[in-house]
């Protein structure tokens, strides 16, 4: 009975002693694992996935899905260093507005919670199931980075917005800081609002839900707008730290995130699972890359290994339910 | 008399929980038993090991004297048991014939699936069971009732020997019961033996030659149904005396609480057959207004309608505490003072994998929220009032409510609805599925809340029930209100006779 009572904590137990064997095994096999230039390495490294991921965990957990978070993250980053480097100029109307940092950023955010809506609008309003929608807006974002930047990264954005990527503040990498507000966030919305609540009780059975008169639409559409602008926040974080936007960035970033949600426990079923689940997963899957990389391990077999960390995750968790 | 199956010393444990304990059990060849026992006794466990879902049980099975051991489902069916399940097992997207045939798919000599003569089979079945559906229609769009007649057919499909009946009634109205009797009788004719599993005693004592109490995983009393009185076999199950029907007395105000007009209900695809005729009634402050009808009377559909759901093909009056109203979804309904415990709990009334806590505050989340932010604290106060107020069986505040018996989850459902003290409370089947021990403090429980001024409307499919709890009583039928008695002069018989359709009097 006891085991049951904390069952909810057992995927994350498990996760933690599996990314602790991670890293012992890593620190015994690799010289320069355990260094710490190489943990903030790592930890700026997730911090994007980090991000992504809690956004993905929203919407899993209404038993959504947003494909669209890779490209979103491309045309954001895009157009916050589209504007920080030329502005917006309208020579009929002899018109120049020249953004500051703050101002493109802003703008960024803005546009991924814009993509966030429209997700959220097709998945409410027009029935589209999400997996479609945000396909669709996917294919979409894409084309737009590729008409916004004509296909070639914009670089040279300047030192203080270099700074969100690369800077440190009190001995901790900007990027680390941003997605550790960005979880504890999270996990306040998650656990201790009425957000938080609807969106578990929307994925646990959105007909009970409704008949409760939670507003089923609202929720959801916010679920999307902020998977939109996590995304965005994303996409300046990658940008920032290239101190360049590129075209293709944030390709398939949509199947890491999809991967630490699962790996972290959350139920594709929906109304099952955790913020710092996610966390976990999305730092299992960065602790691999790298462990992987330092190991010399050819990159073919990576994505075959990553493969299998995630088919083997999913296991776990089905019979953890069993148990249940 | 022939043993068909039969099971010595059964033991089942899940996670160290004792579920069932050393039961016995003998069926005999053309004989109904009934199992009769309190929700979690362990019926449902002995006919899933009976029938190969389980089959990590201690204990023998001998099938014809032959000692046999599952080690899935489909041994059993092969040997020709079968069991229809309390909970629908049927595709919704699938037509009823593709369910009746699922995994025993007829085919040609070419190997591909032969349709016409699946579908000509099911008519068939379908026809013999008195269900006018088309074979082809899809099951998801067929009513409850509907599906449990589709799911009999489907063990009358293949030629069962043992057929086990997990509350094949919980959801179908009375003239459906009369078919399935019908039907159940013709097969013990043919010399089959069927388990029935029950919590209504009426339908035991007609049905049933045989019964067995099973209690806390014991069997407590077995014997032979006609020898045992009613109350002899509630005290079996119960361990102790209960009362059967408590009548509360209470008068109701004069205040009128809600009052509908002309309703009509659309039928959202065939605009010539409207679900809800000109309904029109009143519903005074702490009454208890109780609806009867048959299966596809309207009256899920009416309760939906004053809740919000179908404002869009919904057209009349209503006025709630004097004000005209129309809402356009159940929020709207919620903040206006109705409360709706629907019918299907576990697909609409719950949400099964959340805490028992977190369902019952569900609908007054603004309540326990303390600086913008949830409480731990004012939550489990929420939880403890009402487990106590309501009598709930759960370990604690963080236990699933899926792993509580039928009538905890429904106390459950009642109360994050109780504690928004609602003007008006509509009830569709409350009792579904629940033991006779629950159903009784939630009949209490009704008679408490209208003493206290709530307006109540319970639908219910079963009279006695509706006779123990009303005040007045409408009966619908085809979307029509036929009839509307005061509790002095209603009967069985004038309900019987007010329910039935036109269309089945010709």
């Amino acid at each position: 009975m006891i085991a049951i009572k904390k069952y909810a904590n057992i995927a994350q137990l498990q996760s933690l002693i599996a990314l602790f064997f991670m890293c012992l095994i890593l620190a015994l096999m690799a010289d320069n694992f355990m260094t710490t230039d190489n943990f903030w390495n790592v930890m700026r490294q997730i911090s994007v996935n980090v991000c992504i991921s809690v956004g993905m965990t929203l919407v899993i957990l209404t038993a959504g899905i947003d494909l669209s978070v890779g490209s979103v993250l491309a045309l954001c980053g895009a157009i916050t260093a589209g504007l920080l480097k030329f502005g917006i100029s309208i020579p009929s109307a002899n018109l120049f507005i020249g953004f500051t940092v703050f101002g493109a950023v802003i703008a960024g955010m803005l546009a991924g919670g814009v993509m966030g809506l429209v997700n959220g609008y097709a998945v409410t309003r027009f029935k589209v199931p999400s997996f479609v929608a945000t396909l669709a807006m996917l294919t979409m974002a894409r084309g737009f980075t590729m008409l916004w930047t004509q296909g070639h990264p914009i670089t040279g954005l300047g030192d203080s917005f270099g700074f969100l990527g690369t800077g440190w503040l009190l001995g901790i990498p900007m990027p680390v800081w941003i997605s550790g507000i960005v979880v504890f966030v999270a996990v306040i919305l998650t656990n201790k609002t009425r957000f938080g609540r609807h969106v578990y009780a929307i994925g646990g059975n959105e007909n009970a839900a409704r008949l409760s008169g939670i507003p089923i639409t609202k929720v959801k559409i916010w679920v999307y707008v902020i998977a939109g602008i996590l995304a965005a926040i994303g996409g300046l974080l990658v940008t920032a730290r290239l101190d360049s936007a590129q075209p293709n960035a944030g390709m398939s970033y949509e199947l890491d995130a999809i991967a630490a949600v699962v790996i972290g426990g959350t139920s594709l079923a929906g109304g099952r699972g955790t913020i710092l689940g996610t966390v976990l997963g999305a730092m299992i899957i960065g602790v691999l890359n790298n462990g992987l990389i330092l190991l010399d391990v050819s990159p073919f077999w990576q994505q075959v290994i990553k493969g299998m960390v995630i088919l083997l995750a999913v296991i776990i968790d089905k019979s953890n339910q069993k148990d249940e | 008399m022939e043993t068909l199956l039969e099971v010595r010393n059964i033991t089942k444990k899940f996670s160290g929980v004792t579920a069932l304990n050393s039961v016995n059990l003998r069926l005999g060849r053309g004989k109904v038993t009934a199992l009769i026992g309190e929700n979690g006794a362990g019926k449902s466990t002995l006919l899933k090991i009976m029938s190969g879902i389980y089959n990590d049980h201690e204990g023998e099975i001998f099938f014809k004297d032959q000692a046999i051991q599952f080690s899935r489902p489909k041994d059993a069916q092969d040997l020709g048991i079968s069991i229809i399940h309390q909970e629908l097992n049927l595709i919704p997207y699938l037509t009823v014939a593709q369910n009746v045939f699922l995994g025993r798919e007829l085919v040609d000599r070419f190997g591909f699936l032969d349709q016409d003569k699946m579908n000509q089979k099911t008519r068939e079945l379908l026809h013999k069971l008195k269900l006018e559906v088309a074979p082809g229609a899809l099951v998801g769009s067929l009513k409850v009732g509907q599906q449990q007649i589709v799911e009999i057919a489907k063990a009358l499909l293949t030629e069962s020997e043992v057929l086990f009946m997990d509350e094949p009634t919980s959801a179908i109205g009375e003239s459906e019961v009369d078919v399935l009797f019908q039907i159940i009788n013709q097969l013990k004719e043919e010399g089959k033996s069927i388990v029935y599993i029950s919590h209504k005693l009426d339908e035991l004592f007609a049905l049933a030659d045989d019964f067995v109490v099973l209690r806390d995983g014991r069997v407590v009393g077995k014997g032979i149904m006609n020898q045992i009185s009613r109350d002899e076999l509630i005290s079996m199950m119960a361990g102790r005396e209960i009362q059967v029907i408590k009548k509360s007395e209470k008068k109701s105000s004069d205040k009128r609480m809600l009052r509908i007009q002309n309703l009509w209900l659309k039928h959202p695809k065939n605009p010539q057959r409207p679900i809800l005729k000109d309904i029109s009634f009143d519903l005074a402050e702490g009454e208890v207004l109780g609806i009867y009808g048959l299966m596809g009377a309207g009256r899920t559909e009416l309760c939906e309608s004053l809740f919000g759901l179908h404002h869009r093909i919904l057209t009349g009056t209503i006025t709630l505490d004097n004000k005209e109203t129309s809402f356009k979804s159940p929020i709207e309904a919620i903040q206006h003072g109705l409360a709706f415990v629907p019918e299907d709990r576990k697909k609409d009334g719950i949400v099964a994998g959340m805490s028992v806590g977190k369902n019952i505050s569900l609908t007054v989340l603004e309540k326990v929220i303390k600086r913008g932010l949830l409480s731990k604290k004012l939550e489990s106060k929420l939880y403890r009032k009402h487990v106590e107020s309501l009598n709930i069986k759960v370990n604690d505040e963080k236990q699933f409510i899926r792993n509580l018996s039928g009538g905890n989850q429904q106390k459950v459902v009642l109360a994050k609805w109780i504690e928004r003290n609602p003007k008006v409370l509509l009830l569709d089947e409350p009792t579904r599925g629940i033991d006779v021990n629950a159903k009784n403090e939630i009949y209490e429980l009704i008679s408490k809340l209208a003493t206290s001024g709530i307006s109540v409307l319970v639908v219910s499919s079963e009279i006695p029930e509706i006779l123990a709890i009303s005040d007045r009583i409408i009966v619908l039928s085809e979307g029509q209100i036929t009839a509307e008695f005061g509790i002095e002069e209603a009967t069985e018989n004038k309900i019987m006779n007010a329910c039935i359709p036109e269309s089945m009097n010709k």
